[in-house]
């Protein structure tokens, strides 16, 4: 079959970039391996919830028009909400249709799915940031008798077995997961590296609702010092929970998780921590600062809206004296050991030379570097700071179909 | 990299070094070093090491000149007390390497440093070398440092330079994360 554009995945990303194509008078299939929005559905933990308030779900076209604003989607809410959108748009998605490869052919493309074969010029990759989960190689020399999960697999603690719980990774959901374990009654004990600390609700407003105002989620990637840097920066300790708490480091130790350094080996049945714990508390306290103070200078500038509580500072990150440099996986102490180390997207597909030495894919805001026609999007910072959050999807969806539909314009002109 | 004067100088060519970065991405093959040092017996405790030659960029690489360190220990252990002790220049190695940090970190970021002064200390139970106690490691049980900095900057953002700099010291994450020792006779 032939046709100008493929979109791999109906997913918000996916159909975002459909509405964008459409409204260009785009011809274009959208391939979903499942359902729409199927990692929503069917590969995240029950409890989960959007880490952005309600308000800011947005996509080109549609917005959230319930009666909560402040609070933050269910999964089947965010499955409920992208559906809807696939089905106001039209979006010409075939389900159930996994693409088995994507290959170069004839200046343009081939993508195999579900053994059709689509002829076409250019492909859009949003195929979600989260498709693996991204395991350190000391994962390898864990006991077998314990344990292992990563957050695509753990659905909830009921499924754990009893005894304590060793979360690896302090980010979203390290904090998320360990702190509804603990509630669950169990011993829990996170090893904690890099990571970065917000409080869910700052001066009164989301601490979205500052990032948005203020312009720092509009931060592009040509802008930035570090966009490598800035690609890689862990995901924030944030939860959307009904309450919106804070789950940050002191919250959870005042729940009594047990805090450790990074798990940097396992060396005859026992883990290595590393001795860094007090420095990357400190990092993130003095990163959390400044990003407050951030927020504090364009307060005084700008106009604010009503209810907009004085500047807080929150007390730093507790750290005992003398954490503990090793834990001995073998006595019993820790059943279950949960990898909430990372993502990272599947290529297996992609028969196109895109990817760098470490597996990520070359591109300059979402336009695959030497591979013309070739589109992704849905990564973090992939066009803008927001670029990983539902809402992302608005503004890059918008600026990837302009550089497509030119790029679709040029092609015809060499072959007119 | 941008030719502009930069109006900070703590003397580290902060340019030449995110150059090399760049760099050293797209060769990875380039980054691989080899730091050496050869040690000889002299008597007793006392040992004399020498540091001459390293490998890096592809090549054999050779200092400017060829440094040495005495090591022994001091008398209290029955010693003659020629030079520090190994675990002393362990404590040199973390404070010249995080001092560097922060300078490289403070150019970085344009902060002028007027002085940085380190103190270190690292403690021990030495029943734990002397096999008294089977229960004590032989190294130590915590080292702590402490900075005194004058600088053109924020309290906050001279607490800012020395965190960084741990997060980038190669010595730092030595002394904190294990590594694989293999010793050979030959």
């Amino acid at each position: 079959m032939r046709i100008p554009t493929v979109v791999i995945g109906a997913g918000h990303a996916g159909l975002a970039v459909s509405h964008g194509l459409a409204a260009r008078s785009i011809d274009h299939v959208v391939l979903e391996r499942g359902e729409v929005a199927n990692t929503w559905r069917f590969e995240r933990w029950d409890s989960l919830r959007l880490l952005t308030p309600n308000w800011q779900t947005r996509l080109p076209g549609l917005q959230y028009d319930g009666d909560d604003p402040d609070g933050y989607m269910t999964m089947s809410e965010v499955v409920e909400f992208i559906e809807r959108y696939s089905l106001v748009n039209d979006a010409p998605v075939q389900t159930h249709t996994p693409v088995e490869t994507v290959r170069r052919s004839n200046g343009g493309y081939e993508v195999v799915a579900n053994g059709q074969v689509w002829e076409c010029d250019a492909v859009v990759l949003a195929t979600g940031g989260f498709n693996l989960p991204k395991l350190p190689p000391v994962a390898r020399d864990l006991p077998t008798d314990l344990v292992s999960l990563t957050p695509l697999q753990y659905r909830n603690p009921n499924d754990l077995l009893d005894g304590g719980v060793l979360v690896v990774g302090a980010s979203s959901s390290g904090i998320q997961i360990g702190d509804e374990i603990r509630r669950s009654g169990r011993p829990v004990t996170i090893a904690v590296g890099e990571h970065v600390r917000m409080p869910r609700v700052y001066r009164g407003k989301d601490i979205q609702w500052w990032m948005d105002r203020s312009g720092l989620l509009d931060e592009r990637y040509d802008e930035v010092d570090d966009i490598v840097r800035a690609r890689h920066v862990p995901s924030p300790q944030l939860v959307g929970t009904p309450e919106r708490s804070t789950v940050d480091l002191n919250a959870l130790s005042a729940e009594g998780v047990r805090l450790v350094g990074r798990l940097s080996s396992i060396v005859d049945d026992t883990a290595h921590l590393s001795g860094s714990l007090r420095n990357v508390c400190n990092l993130a306290d003095l990163k959390m600062v400044r990003l407050l103070d951030t927020i504090d200078e364009w307060a005084a500038e700008n106009p604010l809206d009503d209810g907009v509580g004085p500047p807080e500072r929150f007390i730093p990150t507790y750290v005992e004296d003398a954490p503990p440099l090793t834990l001995d996986l073998t006595n019993g102490e820790i059943r279950t050991i949960v990898w909430a180390t990372g993502y990272q997207p599947d290529y297996s597909w992609l028969d196109v030379p895109a990817l760098d030495r470490k597996g990520e894919i070359r591109h300059d805001g979402g336009v695959v570097l030497d591979s013309p026609g070739l589109y992704r999007i849905g990564l973090n910072f992939l066009r803008r700071r927001k670029s990983s959050f539902i809402h992302g999807a608005e503004d890059d969806a918008r600026d990837l179909t302009e550089h497509l539909a030119g790029y679709l314009g040029s092609q015809a002109r060499s072959v007119a | 990299m941008t030719t502009t004067q930069p109006s900070v100088s703590n003397g580290v060519n902060v340019g030449a070094l995110l150059d090399a970065r760049a760099a050293l991405v797209d060769a990875p093959e380039a980054a691989q070093f080899k730091w050496r040092a050869t040690t000889e017996w002299v008597d007793g405790t006392h040992s004399q090491s020498t540091i001459e030659g390293f490998f890096g960029l592809g090549e054999e690489q050779t200092h400017k000149t060829t440094f040495s360190f005495s090591a022994d220990h001091p008398e209290v252990f029955a010693s003659e007390d020629h030079g520090a002790t190994p675990v002393e220049l362990v404590l040199v190695g973390l404070a010249s390497c995080l001092t560097a940090g922060v300078a490289s970190v403070a150019q970085n970021r344009e902060i002028q440093l007027n002085s940085v002064k380190a103190t270190i200390e690292g403690d021990m139970d030495i029943l734990g070398i002397l096999g008294g106690d089977p229960e004590i490691r032989n190294g130590f049980s915590g080292i702590e440092v402490n900075y005194k900095i004058d600088a053109d900057a924020t309290p906050q953002e001279i607490e800012a330079l020395v965190a960084q700099s741990q997060k980038r010291s190669a010595v730092f994450d030595v002394i904190t994360n294990p590594t694989n020792v293999t010793v050979n006779v030959n």
